[in-house]
């Protein structure tokens, strides 16, 4: 069959879905999620997919969900893209950066689908781009890490050296001296989302190294374990609640929650309001969820930091506020000046205080 | 009791068949695992094996089969060489790395050029990347004694990690915000190896593929080298009578494989993939060992052996999609497929005796 009436055949399939579907009751919207890891990696892809499940449980029977889990990114993430959309979905969440050029591609080739591409930049008419602010949830980590310190060390361990872990190293920082004007912080650099040995391998490093509170951009739960085994250090549930290792090591955590996105752009196209927009939502949002903060941690600590989010959930305080200089001393926000987001996307420096280079 | 006899020579017969019969097996085997997770077992089956080349959509998941199961079967050619004469390389998967970064370099460090070169010096050069990056464990073997099956897989972590810094350093996108990955080269035509018929699959890599498919078979039936290859593989001794050197040998297996491999990469990175980027790597590699046993270290065995593993992986994906399987049901099935062609290889190589002595 010719290129051409393939994609003629595909595209009046796809106009007849999408007249029929919205139009009809009984047609349920077909909402298609590609992950890049197993749904049971009890980090990222599962967050993901927690929000999938939340969307059905919203919608009920106005919604029928598919998902492909552990897509590499790629060749395969294009193809799988092209079969999703084949089989049917109107509405496509594609869950890892990775996915950005091959998410272009496809919308491309499919103007009648909608696609949600998270942690991207790239837009079209037909692809929309989502991401959480993860660096809010980092200050109030960053708060009891200072507080709780006893060596004065905090330690942390990097993904990929991307602007949105660069972000949350320097909330951490800024945040943990702060409440603390000795403190310092090592960062290890795992590159991987999710190796268990290799995080196991940072973790210890960095406790070897007199480190006694741990937070990590990666997101197994092997940080903990391994925080676990030396008495005294502490740590933080990543991406997922992780609340096996409460109450100590884990203390609290960062909680990716995506469902109240997901249900809102689903009721969006629904509605047929659905368009293309950029959208970085934090706590006051719902999208990032401070967890529980535990007994380990003393009340008046956890008070500040529950005081902290609530400050940042209101929007009455920014965690990058000056005065705050860049690394090498150059000013970079005045007092009271507050980082705007098109400076925070592209982060790739550290603040004033922070040792070591960002690998280049 | 039956008893198993060594036949003196394999059989023919079974030789060819037990991959046939593996297939069956794991049919049978991946239906009662299919039917244990509440699936329908015919159907599953029918949507992994039928409905990528006559489903509804066969016309775009068709030419797909061509696109992933080029870069294996080139690998696999390669690789089959090398099993033949006893040469254990089980790092194509950092040659096929090695290969792609080599030629993307040579490719991006001349862009926006339009020389009509400039594809087939990035192919060379892929090439050579990737037959160097195998060569090093020749040179190892045939200076120290080391063995190729260790240092070949090694090899792979370091090519890996020469990958990553790749894409976050030398090669990394200039107007990629700051993000890790290559520029793309559907952006920069004169490196970019597209479709060479619109909608049929075919690029370079399928060409190639095919190409060394033909050759490997007239090497082995024709040439000397391939007499050689074979000599050395089933009677080593008689090989150096017959004046086979196993250190030129060695060499130019693992060359040969180490360059089939790069170019498998040079042709994905520079189509199929787009870019270099952290995740460029999904395991083609690996996959071509596979792949390679699967088709009797036989070129036709090997091309018909990479079309099946194609279809299993769309087909799984498909399968994941209509009927809700995870990723990991569909792992196990490609998993039981190796076992199964194991299993069945004591038929060529035994011959089942029912136990009874000759009367007297």
């Amino acid at each position: 069959m010719q290129r051409r009436t393939l994609l003629t055949s595909t595209a009046a399939a796809l106009v007849a879905v999408s007249l029929a579907g919205p139009a009809l009751a009984q047609e349920p919207l077909k909402v298609g999620f590609i992950y890049v890891g197993p749904i049971g990696d009890l980090g990222w892809s599962y967050q993901h997919d927690q929000g999938r499940l939340a969307v059905e449980k919203e919608f009920g029977d106005k919604v029928e969900t598919v998902y492909l889990e552990s897509v590499p990114e790629g060749a395969d993430a294009e193809r799988a893209l092209t079969q999703m959309a084949m089989q049917g979905a109107d509405l496509i969440f594609t869950t890892s950066f990775g996915y950005m050029d091959a998410t272009i591609n496809v919308a491309a080739r499919f103007p009648d689908v909608k696609f949600e591409h998270a942690t991207g930049y790239k837009r079209a008419g037909n692809v929309a781009t989502y991401n959480a602010r993860f660096y809010e949830g980092r200050a109030v980590m960053g708060t009891i890490a200072g507080r709780m310190t006893r060596s004065n060390k905090i330690g942390y361990i990097g993904s990929f050296p991307i602007p949105e872990v660069i972000q949350g190293i320097n909330s951490t920082f800024i945040h943990a001296r702060k409440v603390n004007p000795d403190v310092e912080i090592s960062v290890v650099w795992a590159y991987t989302w999710f190796d268990p040995a290799k995080e196991a391998d940072a973790a210890r490093a960095l406790i070897e190294q007199g480190v006694d509170v741990i937070l990590a951009h990666t997101d197994s739960t092997a940080p903990l374990a391994e925080a676990a085994k030396t008495p005294g250090v502490i740590g933080f549930g990543q991406a997922s609640d992780m609340l096996d290792f409460a109450p100590s090591p884990r203390v609290s955590s960062i909680i990716d929650n995506w469902g109240p996105y997901y249900i809102e752009r689903v009721q969006a196209v629904l509605d047929g309001t659905w368009t293309s927009t950029d959208t970085w939502a934090g706590i006051g949002e719902g999208a990032v969820v401070i967890g529980e903060i535990t007994d380990a941690v003393p009340a008046e600590v956890k008070a500040e930091a529950e005081a902290l989010a609530a400050a940042i959930a209101d929007k009455s305080y920014h965690p990058f506020t000056g005065p705050l200089n860049r690394q090498d001393g150059t000013p970079w926000l005045a007092e009271g000046e507050v980082a705007d987001d098109a400076t925070l996307a592209g982060m790739n420096f550290y603040v004033e205080g922070i040792k070591g280079d960002i690998p280049q | 009791m039956p008893r198993l006899e060594r036949r003196p020579t394999p059989s023919r017969l079974w030789t060819a068949a037990t991959p046939v019969l593996a297939v069956i097996a794991t049919m049978f085997a991946g239906g009662l695992l299919f039917a244990a997770l509440g699936k329908d077992p015919v159907e599953a089956i029918r949507t992994i094996f039928w409905d990528p080349l006559f489903g509804e959509f066969a016309s775009y998941s068709r030419p797909q089969l061509l696109v992933k199961a080029g870069p294996l079967i080139l690998i696999a050619i390669g690789l089959s060489l090398g099993f033949k004469a006893q040469v254990w390389n089980i790092g194509a998967e950092g040659q096929y790395i090695m290969g792609a970064l080599a030629g993307a370099a040579t490719g991006l460090a001349f862009y926006p050029g339009d020389s009509p070169l400039l594809f087939p010096a990035m192919v060379v050069i892929g090439a050579l990347g990737g037959g160097l990056w195998g060569l090093i464990p020749a040179v190892l073997k045939l200076r120290f004694g080391s063995s190729e099956i260790l240092v070949s897989l090694m090899l792979v972590y370091v090519a890996q990690h020469i990958l990553s810094a790749a894409a976050f350093g030398m090669l990394k996108n200039p107007e990629g915000r700051g993000f890790p990955g290559s520029r793309n080269f559907q952006q920069f035509p004169a490196a970019f190896n597209g479709e060479l018929i619109a909608g049929t699959g075919m690029h370079w890599g399928v060409v190639a593929a095919l190409g060394s498919v033909i050759a490997a078979h007239v090497l082995l039936s024709r040439h000397i080298l391939g007499f050689h290859i074979r000599v050395a593989g089933e009677a080593p001794r008689a090989a150096r009578f017959a004046g086979v050197s196993p250190a030129l040998l060695t060499s130019v297996c693992l060359g040969i494989s180490g360059a089939l491999a790069g170019l498998a990469g040079l042709f994905e990175v520079t189509g199929p993939a787009g870019q270099i980027s952290t995740d460029f790597a999904s395991g083609y590699g690996f996959t071509a060992i596979i792949v390679a046993f699967l088709g009797r270290l036989h070129p036709l065995g090997i091309l018909l052996a990479g079309l099946l593993m194609a279809l299993t992986y769309i087909g799984g994906e498909l399968a994941q999609l209509t009927l809700n399987l995870p990723s990991a049901a569909i792992q196990a099935f490609q998993g039981m497929l190796l076992f199964f062609l194991l299993a069945f290889d004591v038929l060529s190589n035994f011959r089942i005796r029912l136990a009874r002595r000759a009367r007297a």
